[in-house]
C-alpha cells in the first residue's frame, strides 16, 4: 500500500502558465538542432522526427481538441495518448533531481528570464521527495553555488557551518596516528546534501521549473533516426506475477527537445546510453571505477561536538591491499557525519563493507566521540572514483549527460558536488544554446574543457591509479603530486582492472570473521536499514533483474563464494536452502537503497539494477 | 460498546397507498436521484509522519520529531478518498471535496488528493497541532457550510491512532456513523448506505441514512496511484483558505500533553536454573504475587 508524496508548490500555477507552448514563435530559420555524430543529416524541418520536428508537431497537435486521443493538457502542454500511453513534452527533460539535475533546471530558466523566452523544464526523480535519494559525506565547496546563485549567503540555506579543522589520522588497531592533512577545506561547509538539494529544488520550483518526485524513468525513447526524444516513466500497480491490480497506471511518455540525465553514480539510463552511443570509446576513455559509501549520521553528547571539524582516516580497519578510508564530519544540531568509503576493486570476496564499518565505529579514538550518543540516519551509495581518465563522451543526440552519470568526482579532495553542479550549468547553457540560438549541444564537452573542472580533474588524475601498486606507493605518490608535481606532469596513471573483474576466486582467499554487534555502536543489518526508512511496495516485480538467474548458483556461489550477500550494505542478496538442499539466490528487493553496488560489483555482471516503481527506496533528510 | 447485530431499515416515510403511487414513487425517484446527482462527499485527510518513517522522540519530550522527516497522507484518509473517488465514478455523487487541518504544508497533502481526482480542496491553516474534539468541531462547521451527503475519514491517523475524530464528528452532527468500514454500497432508491465494518467478533452490517459518516478501514479498496497528467491538471484545482475563525470554532483544548517518551527498552529474557529460582524471581522482583 505504498504511496508516494507528489511535493507541488502551488505558487507555480502562474509562473508555468507563461508556459504556455502556443506562444512560443516558430522557431528562426537558423540552423536546425542536429546531433553531435550526425551521420545522416536530416533537412530541416521536414522530417517529423529529427532536426526542429516539434514545433511542426507541436501546432498539429494543437488544433483537433474533438479527437480523444490528443488532449490539451493544462498550460497547453501537449498532451497526447496513443493506445494508452500518455505522451507530455518539454523543452528540456532532466532526469534526476539532485545537484546536477537541478542546478541545470536553475540555469536554463535563468537563461530563459535573461533572454526573456519561454522554456518549459521538467525534472522527473524516482525518490518520493526531492532530496529523499541524496546521500553524501559531504564538506561542500560552493565553487559552484557561487556562480549559479550568488546570492545564498544572504539567503537562509542549508549551509550554515563552514569547516574549521582538518584533521587526517592513520589508524592502527588501537592508535590514531595524526599525519598532516593532504586536505584544505578552508572556505569550505560541513553539510547535509540531502538538504541542500532539498533547497535547490525549491529555488528551481521558485523558478518555474515542474519537478515530479515519485516517477521512476525506466525506459529510454528513440526517434526513427536512433535519436534520444525522451524517458517512458515505469507502470504502476504491477503486481509480482506481472498482472495488473486494481490501481495499475501505466507509464507516461516525457519527451523532451533535449534531455540530460543526472542520475547520479552508475545511473541505469546513463549506462544504457553510455553503451550504445558507445560513448567511452570516443574518446578513448578507461571504464569507470568506483567505490561503496556507507555512512550514518548520529547525534552526540555536546561535550563531544564541534561544529566545522572534518576528519578523516586511513588504514585500520581495511588492510592494506583495499583502498579506502573513513571520514568523520561535525555538522550542526550536534549531529556528525560518519562513514566509511571503499574501492570496489577490492579483491577478497569474503569483504563485507557493512561489516568493516561497523569494526571502525570500535576503534577508541571514534568510539570516544560516539559514546552517548544515538544513530538517526543510516545508508549507502557508491561513488565515481575513475576521475579525468573515465569520463565518457557525455553528449549524444538528443541531449548529454551530467553530474556523476558521467563522473566528474575529485578523487583526491572526495568532493564531487561542485563538479557535478558545474557541469549542469555548462550543459544548461549549452542546451539553452541549441534550443534559442540553434547551435550544437557540442559546445557543453568544450566549454567543459575549458573550465575549471576540467583543469582540477586533470591535477587530481594520477592521486588513485597510484594505489593499484598499494598502499604505501600510493600514499608516496599522493604526497609527491600534492606538494610537488601537482598533476604537471606528461604520464597519466590507468586504472587496474574492472571492479567486478578484480574479485579474486574465494580458494584463494581466506574468509575474514566480523564480531557480532553490541547495539550500542555496531548494529546488524536490518536495524541499520530501519534508519534509511527504505521501502517499496512489496508486491511488484523485482527491480534487480539477473541477465542468466542460473548464474548465481553456478558461478557466484561455488566459485566467489556468493560476494554480493556481503558488499549490499542493504542485505538483499541471501541465500537460502530450498528443499533439496542447494543454496538458492533469494532477492529481496525491498530492502534496496539504491546504492548500486550489485550493478558494479557481480563477478559476472549478471545483476542488473533497474528502477522500482517511482516512490520507493531510502527517505534521507539528513544524509 | 456491545451492539448487537443490527439492521436498521432506514428509508423516508413513504406516503399511504391510496395516493397515487406511481407518481410518488417517481418523483421520489427523481428527488432522490437529484438529491444523488448533486450530492457532495467531504473526505477529510491528514498529514502525517510517512509509515515507513522511523520516529523518535524529541529530546526535550515534548513531542515526536518532525522536523527533516518525510511526511505523507495518512494512509487510512487515502482508502477514504479513494472511496469517495470512486462513489463519485459510479454516479452517486457530483463532486468531491478534500479538507486538511494544519500548518501551510498540508496544501502538499491536499495536492496529492486532487491528483488522485478530488474536484477541490480545503485547507484550514493553523500551526497548533489540535486533538480530535477540536478537529471534529472544524469539521462540523465545514459540514454546515458545505452540507455534503457523506463525510469520509480513515478510521484512525497513523501517529496518533486516537480513533475518534469519525465518530465525534457523527456525534456533534447528529449524524449516523459507520466507523472500520470494509465495504461500502449506495442505494440510489432508499438513499441509504450499506456497510460492512470489521469488528472484533467478525463483520457487522450497518444500513445507515445519508448524511451519515464513515470511517475506512484497510480492507476497504486499494488506493489509486496519481499519474502525471493527473498530477499536472491538480494544479489548477482550487484549495479554498480558510481559519478557524472563519469557522467559528472555540479550540481550547481541555487536555494538555504534558510528556511524550520512548517506550522502555525490553530487557532481555533472565535464565532460571530451578524452579524456586524462577518463584523467587516472580514474587520479588517481578512482583506478580
Amino acid at each position: 500500500m505504498h504511496r508516494f508524496l507528489v511535493k507541488l508548490s502551488s505558487s507555480n500555477q502562474f509562473r508555468s502558465f507563461k508556459n504556455h507552448r502556443l506562444l512560443l514563435p516558430l522557431l528562426p530559420s537558423s540552423k536546425p538542432f542536429t546531433s553531435s555524430s550526425s551521420v545522416s543529416s536530416s533537412p530541416p524541418r521536414q522530417s517529423n522526427r529529427s532536426g526542429y520536428p516539434y514545433s511542426v508537431e507541436l501546432f498539429r497537435k494543437i488544433s483537433p481538441l474533438s479527437s480523444n486521443s490528443r488532449t490539451l493538457g493544462v498550460n497547453g502542454r501537449s498532451i497526447s495518448s496513443e493506445a494508452g500511453r500518455e505522451s507530455i513534452e518539454y523543452d528540456v527533460l532532466i532526469v534526476g533531481a539532485g545537484p546536477a539535475g537541478l542546478s541545470a533546471a536553475i540555469r536554463l530558466k535563468q537563461l530563459s528570464q535573461e533572454k526573456n523566452v519561454d522554456l518549459s523544464v521538467c525534472v522527473v526523480e524516482k525518490g518520493a521527495e526531492v532530496g529523499g535519494h541524496i546521500i553524501s559525506g559531504n564538506v561542500f565547496e560552493p565553487v559552484a553555488l557561487d556562480e549559479l546563485l550568488p546570492h545564498w549567503r544572504q539567503e537562509h540555506t542549508p549551509i550554515e557551518i563552514p569547516a574549521s579543522s582538518d584533521k587526517f589520522w592513520f589508524l592502527t588497531k588501537d592508535r590514531a596516528i595524526s599525519l598532516p592533512s593532504p586536505f584544505d577545506n578552508k572556505g569550505n561547509y560541513v553539510i547535509s546534501l540531502s538538504q541542500l538539494v532539498r533547497w535547490l529544488g525549491g529555488k528551481a520550483e521558485e523558478l518555474g521549473t515542474e519537478i515530479y518526485p515519485g516517477f521512476s524513468a525506466s525506459e529510454v525513447l528513440y526517434d526513427a533516426s536512433d535519436k534520444l526524444v525522451g524517458i517512458a516513466t515505469k507502470d504502476m500497480g504491477i503486481s509480482k506475477d506481472g498482472s495488473k491490480k486494481e490501481n495499475f497506471q501505466p507509464g507516461v511518455d516525457i519527451k523532451g527537445r533535449v534531455t540530460l540525465f543526472a542520475e547520479g553514480c552508475r545511473g541505469s539510463l546513463s549506462e544504457r546510453i553510455i553503451k550504445k552511443y558507445k560513448l567511452r570509446e570516443e574518446v578513448n576513455a578507461q571504464h569507470q571505477t568506483y567505490a561503496l559509501g556507507i555512512k550514518e549520521v548520529w547525534e552526540i553528547h555536546e561535550s563531544k561536538h564541534n561544529p566545522g571539524e572534518v576528519v578523516h582516516t586511513l588504514g585500520w580497519p581495511l588492510e592494506p591491499k583495499t583502498y579506502g578510508g573513513s571520514f568523520l564530519y561535525h555538522m550542526n544540531d550536534r549531529q556528525v557525519a560518519l562513514g566509511l568509503v571503499v574501492a570496489l576493486n577490492y579483491h577478497n570476496p569474503f569483504l563485507n563493507p557493512y561489516e568493516e564499518f561497523q569494526k571502525l565505529k570500535h576503534h577508541p579514538a571514534i568510539k570516544r566521540i560516539l559514546e552517548g550518543g544515538t544513530v538517526l540516519q543510516y545508508g549507502a551509495r557508491t561513488l565515481n572514483e575513475g576521475g579525468f581518465q573515465s569520463i565518457p563522451y557525455p553528449v549524444f543526440p538528443g541531449g548529454a549527460i551530467i553530474g556523476c552519470s558521467a563522473g566528474f568526482l575529485n578523487v583526491p579532495k572526495i568532493k564531487g558536488t561542485h563538479t557535478a553542479m558545474k557541469s549542469g550549468m555548462l550543459a544548461a547553457e549549452a542546451a539553452f544554446g541549441v534550443l534559442h540560438e540553434g547551435i550544437n549541444m557540442n559546445t557543453y564537452w568544450d566549454n567543459l574543457k575549458d573550465s575549471w573542472v576540467w583543469k582540477e580533474l586533470y591535477a587530481a588524475r594520477n592521486y588513485r591509479p597510484a594505489f593499484e601498486y598499494g598502499l604505501l606507493p600510493g600514499m608516496a605518490v599522493s604526497a609527491m603530486e600534492h606538494y610537488v608535481l601537482k598533476g604537471k606532469v606528461p604520464y597519466t596513471l590507468k586504472h587496474g582492472k574492472a571492479d567486478h573483474e578484480a574479485t579474486n576466486h574465494a580458494r584463494k582467499c581466506t574468509p575474514i570473521e566480523y564480531p557480532k554487534p553490541d547495539g550500542v555502536f555496531s548494529f546488524d543489518v536490518p536495524t541499520s536499514l530501519y534508519r534509511s526508512n527504505t521501502n517499496h511496495d512489496h508486491d511488484q516485480p523485482s527491480h534487480l533483474r539477473l541477465r542468466d538467474p542460473k548464474i548465481p548458483e553456478k558461478v557466484n556461489f561455488p566459485e566467489y563464494a556468493a560476494p554480493e550477500s556481503r558488499y549490499c550494505p542493504a542485505r538483499v542478496y541471501e541465500y537460502v536452502e530450498d528443499e533439496e538442499g542447494k543454496p538458492k539466490l533469494q532477492i529481496n528487493a525491498q530492502n534496496c537503497l539504491h546504492c548500486k553496488a550489485c550493478d558494479i560489483k557481480d563477478p559476472k555482471q549478471n545483476i542488473e539494477w533497474t528502477v522500482p516503481e517511482g516512490g520507493g527506496g531510502p527517505a534521507y533528510s539528513l544524509m | 460498546m456491545n451492539t448487537p447485530s443490527l439492521f436498521i431499515s432506514g428509508g423516508l416515510n413513504l406516503p399511504p397507498p391510496e395516493i397515487k403511487i406511481c407518481f410518488c414513487s417517481l418523483f421520489f425517484y427523481f428527488f432522490s436521484f437529484c438529491c444523488y446527482r448533486a450530492m457532495k462527499i467531504l473526505v477529510a485527510v491528514k498529514r502525517v509522519v510517512d509509515y515507513a518513517v522511523k520516529i523518535r522522540v524529541k529530546p526535550d519530550k515534548t513531542g515526536v520529531d518532525t522536523q527533516n522527516v518525510k511526511m505523507s497522507m495518512n494512509p487510512f484518509c487515502e482508502i477514504a478518498l479513494e472511496e469517495a473517488l470512486r462513489i463519485r465514478e459510479a454516479g452517486f455523487a457530483k463532486e468531491v471535496v478534500a479538507v486538511s487541518i494544519g500548518p501551510s504544508q498540508c496544501v502538499d497533502t491536499l495536492r496529492t488528493g486532487l491528483a488522485m481526482g478530488a474536484d477541490r480542496g480545503i485547507h484550514v491553516e493553523t500551526n497548533s497541532s489540535f486533538l480530535p474534539l477540536t478537529i471534529a468541531k472544524i469539521l462540523k462547521s465545514l459540514a454546515e457550510v458545505e452540507n455534503p451527503g457523506l463525510i469520509f475519514l480513515g478510521k484512525q491517523a497513523i501517529d496518533d491512532d486516537c480513533n475518534q475524530t469519525g465518530q465525534m464528528v457523527a456525534a456533534l452532527l447528529g449524524w449516523p456513523q459507520a466507523t472500520f468500514a470494509s465495504k461500502v454500497v449506495l442505494d440510489k432508491d432508499k438513499h441509504v448506505a450499506t456497510v460492512d465494518r470489521e469488528v472484533d467478533g467478525g463483520l457487522e452490517t450497518l444500513c445507515v441514512e445519508l448524511p451519515a459518516v464513515i470511517t475506512t478501514d484497510l480492507r476497504l479498496n486499494q488506493p489509486r496511484y496519481a499519474s502525471l497528467p493527473n498530477i499536472m491538471k491538480a494544479k489548477s484545482k482550487p484549495i479554498k483558505k480558510m481559519t478557524v475563525q472563519d469557522l467559528k470554532v472555540d479550540v481550547k483544548s481541555d487536555i494538555e500533553i504534558l510528556e511524550v517518551t520512548e517506550p522502555p527498552k525490553r530487557k532481555s529474557g533472565v535464565m532460571v536454573s530451578s524452579v524456586d529460582e524462577l518463584i523467587d524471581k516472580l514474587r520479588n522482583e517481578a512482583h506478580v504475587f
